[in-house]
C-alpha cells in the first residue's frame, strides 16, 4: 500500500500512478496546462511543480510516479512562485484581449494568472503576429493565443489518430497548424473540436452562427425551426452552474421559446427515424448478403474520417443521414407541406454537442429541392452563451414540451447522445424486426459504459448478430483496420469520434473529466429507465410520419430525403 | 515515377527515423520540399503530413518554396556573425522584403540562411547563386543586389 503525506494531510496512493493523480484525488488542487487525462505525462508546462522532500528541485508531479512514505508540499512559497513566473512568462507575448475572446470567463490561464496574483506584465517579448484562422466551418483556429503546452496536437495523434495539427518551426517562431501552416479546411481535420475541450486558452473555439440565427429570428418572413440533440439537455444547466447529470430539456425548450424559435422540436425524434431507417439497413444487408459489418453513419467526424482513411469501407457505411439531417430534411417537406409555408422561407437551427455538424450541414447531399436540410448550428456552450446574452434566467422558467408533430421520443432516440446509445436503440428494433417480438429485456449492458471500445454478440431469435462499439477516432481505425484486414464476427459497428460519445462532444461545456462525462451518459440511461416508450418503433409520431408521408422505412421518399451516398476523398478536397 | 516518388523508393520499408534522410535526398533532386513532396513522404512513411512538415521545419535546412532565379545565402556561422553578419541579414531581409526560407512572388530572387559557407577569412560573406562577397557591409547590400537586379530586367 502506498500512503503518502502531503501538506500534513495523508492520502492514500495506487501502485503505478502519478503523484499528480494521487495528490488530486485526496483533494489538493495543483494547477496544470500540458497535463491529458489518461494520455502519457508530457512534462512540457512545469505548472504541476512540487517540493517532495529529499529531492533536490521541484519536480512536476504530473510525471512523477508516486512512493510510499513520500513527503510533499504542494503550496509552499517556492513553488506558487516558480508556477507564477511560469504564468508571467507565457503572458509575455500573449495578446491580453481577454475582453474580446471567446473564453473571457472560461479560461485556464486566464484563472492561474488570477490565482498566483499575476498583476502586472514583468516580461515583454515580441507578440506572435499569426493571424486566426477561420478556414473552417467549425473549428477557429487563433494561433496568437496559443501557449504551445500541445494538448490539441496530442488529442488530435493520440485520441484521433488524425494528426491534421503539429507543431511548426522552432523556437520563438514555433506555432502549432497544419502541413504548410494552411487553413484547417485543406488538412485532414475532421472537425470534431475535441482539440477545442483540450485547449486551455482562447486559441481554439468553434465558428460562431449567432448573426445568422438572430437575424432569421428578427426576420418576420422567416419560419425559424430549432431542433436540439439528445446530449444537449444533459450539458446545458452545466453552464448554468448545475452538477454534471442534470436534464434541463423541459427548461431548455422553455428558454429557446423565449428566444423567438417559432417551433421547438427534439433531434431524439429524428434519432427514432433514423433507427427505423438503419435498423431496417441492417436487417436488409444481413438478409440479402450485402455488404458487413455496417458501420454508423451519424457521426460526421466518423464519415469525413472514413472519407479520407477507409475508401475500400465506405460501401459499408450506413447510408442513413445523421438524425439533424433527416430532421431538417423532414420539417422543410413534409411540415413545410402541412403547415403550407414555402420551404424556401422556412430557417432550420440544430443545438448540437457538436462542432463537426456545422460543417455537416454544409456538406454537399445534406439538401433537396435546392434547399438546405439544416441552415445553421450552435454548439451548446453558445446557446448558453445566447441565452444569457437575451437575459433568460433558466432557473426561473417552467419546463415545457416540445412541439407537435414531433414532440414525441422514444428514450431510445435519447440514448443517441452516449457511446453504444444508437447501437442499443438499434438492437431494441432490429430485435422486433427479425423475430416480430420485443425484447425481454431492452438493456444491453455490454455496449455501455466509458470505455472506448465495446464488444458484444446479440441474439435475435435464430440469428446472433456481433456488435461493436467504438469512440475516438483512433479506437475506430483500429476496428476498421481489422475489418480491412478480414475480421468476419461482427455485423455492425457504432462509430462516434469523441471519446464517450456526444455527451462529451467538442461543442459541450469545457472543463469536463471523466466523472462528469460519466454522470451525463447515466443522465441519460436513468431517462430510458424511467421512460414510457422505450423503442423507436413503438415511436407514434414516426409511425404517423410513415403513414402520412414515408410509406415505409427505406422507401422512395425515405431514399430521396433520408439518405446518402460517400465519396472517397483526399484531406482537403 | 515523378522524382519524389523515385527517392522514397530508394528506401524501402524505411520507418520514421529514416524521415530527415528522406527529406534531404528528396530537396537534393527538387531543390526544395514541395506539398506533394511532403505527402508522398508521409505516405511512404505513414506519418501525418502535418508531422512531416513539423520535422522538416524544425531545420533551417530545408525550404518550401523553389529557388528563385537568384538565390542569397547569408551566412550566419560564427566568424560572419562576430564580424556582423546579423545586420547584413536584417539589411538583406529589408531590400528584398524576404524572410529567409521565402523566395519572391516574382521568382527573381530567394533568401537562405546558412551555417558557415567555409569562407570564414572573408566574414562577414554572402553567396548569390554560388558567387562569393566577401566582407559585406550592411550598406553595401543594395549595391550587390542591383547587379543582379538589372540582370533579371534584361
Ligand atoms: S477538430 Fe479534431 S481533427 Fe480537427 S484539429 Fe481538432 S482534434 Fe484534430
Ligand atoms: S492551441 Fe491551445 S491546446 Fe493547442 S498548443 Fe496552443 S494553447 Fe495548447
Ligand atoms: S502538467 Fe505537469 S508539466 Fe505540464
Amino acid at each position: 500500500m502506498i500512503r503518502i503525506e502531503a501538506n500534513d494531510k495523508v492520502i492514500e496512493g495506487k501502485d503505478g500512478e502519478t503523484l499528480l493523480t494521487t495528490l488530486r484525488r485526496g483533494g489538493i488542487h495543483i494547477p496544470t496546462l500540458c497535463h491529458l487525462e489518461g494520455l502519457l505525462p508530457s512534462g512540457a508546462c512545469r505548472m504541476c511543480v512540487v517540493e517532495v522532500e529529499g529531492q533536490n528541485g521541484l519536480v512536476p508531479s504530473c510525471a512523477f510516479p508516486v512512493r510510499d512514505g513520500m513527503k510533499v508540499h504542494t503550496h509552499t512559497r517556492r513553488a506558487t512562485r516558480a508556477r507564477k513566473t511560469i504564468i508571467e512568462l507565457l503572458l509575455a507575448n500573449h495578446p491580453d484581449d481577454c475582453l474580446y475572446c471567446s473564453r473571457n470567463k472560461d479560461c485556464q490561464l486566464q484563472d492561474m494568472a488570477a490565482e498566483l496574483g499575476v498583476r502586472q506584465r514583468r516580461y515583454s517579448g515580441g507578440r506572435c503576429i499569426a493571424r486566426p484562422d477561420i478556414s473552417s466551418l467549425s473549428v477557429v483556429r487563433e494561433p496568437a493565443k496559443c501557449i504551445l503546452c500541445g494538448k490539441c496536437v496530442r488529442v488530435c495523434e493520440e485520441v484521433q489518430s488524425v494528426s491534421a495539427i503539429d507543431f511548426i518551426g522552432r523556437g520563438s517562431h514555433t506555432k502549432v497548424g497544419p502541413a504548410f501552416d494552411t487553413g484547417l479546411h485543406v488538412s485532414s481535420c475532421v472537425d470534431c473540436g475535441q482539440c477545442i475541450l483540450a485547449c486551455p486558452t482562447g486559441a481554439l473555439s468553434e465558428r460562431s452562427s449567432f448573426k445568422n440565427i438572430l437575424s432569421a429570428i428578427d426576420d418576420p418572413k422567416k419560419h425559424v425551426l430549432v431542433q436540439h440533440a439528445p446530449a444537449v439537455s444533459v450539458t446545458l444547466g452545466e453552464l448554468f452552474g448545475a452538477k454534471p447529470g442534470v436534464d434541463v430539456a423541459g427548461l431548455m425548450t422553455a428558454a429557446l421559446r423565449r428566444l423567438g424559435f417559432d417551433r421547438v422540436f427534439d433531434t431524439s425524434f429524428a434519432a427514432d427515424l433514423t433507427i427505423m431507417e438503419e435498423a431496417s439497413e441492417l436487417v436488409q444487408r444481413i438478409t440479402q448478403n450485402q455488404p458487413l459489418p455496417m458501420f454508423t453513419s451519424c457521426c460526421p467526424a466518423w464519415v469525413d474520417f472514413a472519407e479520407q482513411n477507409f475508401a475500400d469501407l465506405l460501401p459499408n457505411l450506413s447510408t442513413c443521414k445523421s438524425p439533424q439531417q433527416m430532421l431538417g430534411a423532414v420539417l422543410k417537406s413534409w411540415y413545410a407541406k402541412r403547415e403550407g409555408i414555402d420551404p424556401k422561407d422556412i430557417f432550420t437551427v440544430a443545438v448540437m454537442p457538436c462542432t463537426a455538424k456545422k460543417t455537416e450541414a454544409r456538406t454537399h447531399g445534406m439538401d433537396h429541392d435546392g434547399v438546405p436540410d439544416v441552415d445553421a448550428v450552435l454548439t451548446t456552450r453558445e446557446l448558453a452563451r445566447i441565452i444569457r446574452m437575451r437575459n433568460i434566467d433558466l432557473a426561473s422558467l417552467e419546463p415545457e414540451a416540445a412541439d407537435t408533430p414531433f414532440g414525441g421520443r422514444s428514450t431510445a432516440g435519447k440514448l443517441f447522445g452516449a457511446s453504444g446509445g444508437v447501437m442499443e436503440a438499434a438492437i431494441r428494433t432490429a430485435h422486433v424486426m427479425v423475430t416480430g417480438k420485443e425484447m425481454d429485456n431492452l438493456k444491453v449492458q455490454a455496449v455501455r459504459g466509458m470505455q472506448g471500445v465495446k464488444e458484444g454478440r446479440v441474439k435475435m431469435g435464430d440469428l446472433e448478430v456481433g456488435v461493436a462499439v467504438v469512440s475516438g477516432l483512433a479506437n475506430a481505425r483500429k476496428l476498421a483496420n481489422e475489418v480491412r484486414a478480414g475480421r468476419k464476427d461482427i455485423q455492425f459497428i457504432e462509430v462516434m469520434a469523441c471519446p464517450g460519445g456526444c455527451i462529451n462532444g467538442g461543442g459541450q461545456p469545457i472543463g469536463a473529466d471523466i466523472e462528469a462525462v460519466k454522470a451525463r451518459a447515466q443522465a441519460l440511461y436513468l431517462i430510458d429507465r424511467d421512460g414510457d416508450i422505450r423503442t423507436s418503433h413503438a415511436n407514434r409520431d414516426v409511425q404517423r410520419l410513415y403513414d402520412e408521408f414515408l410509406g415505409k422505412p427505406l422507401g422512395h421518399e425515405s431514399h430521396r430525403l433520408l439518405h446518402t451516398e460517400f465519396k472517397a476523398r483526399n484531406a482537403g478536397e | 515515377m515523378s522524382a519524389v516518388e523515385q527517392v522514397v523508393a530508394q528506401y524501402p520499408g524505411a520507418a520514421r527515423d529514416s524521415l530527415i534522410p528522406i527529406l534531404q535526398a528528396v530537396q537534393e533532386v527538387d531543390g526544395y520540399l514541395s506539398r506533394e513532396a511532403v505527402s508522398v513522404i508521409a505516405r511512404h512513411l505513414q506519418l501525418a503530413p502535418s508531422k512531416v512538415y513539423g520535422v522538416a521545419t524544425f531545420y533551417n535546412q530545408f525550404r518550401f518554396q523553389p529557388k528563385g532565379r537568384f538565390h542569397v545565402q547569408v551566412c550566419r556561422g560564427t566568424a560572419c556573425h562576430v564580424k556582423g553578419s546579423a545586420a547584413v541579414l536584417e539589411s538583406l531581409k529589408r531590400t528584398l522584403k524576404l524572410e529567409p526560407g521565402q523566395t519572391a512572388r516574382d521568382g527573381s530572387f530567394s533568401l537562405e540562411v546558412v551555417a558557415c559557407i567555409g569562407a570564414c577569412g572573408l566574414a562577414p560573406v554572402l553567396s548569390v547563386n554560388g558567387e562569393i562577397h566577401a566582407g559585406v557591409a550592411p550598406d553595401k547590400v543594395n549595391g550587390i543586389l542591383g547587379v543582379y537586379r538589372k540582370r533579371v530586367a534584361d
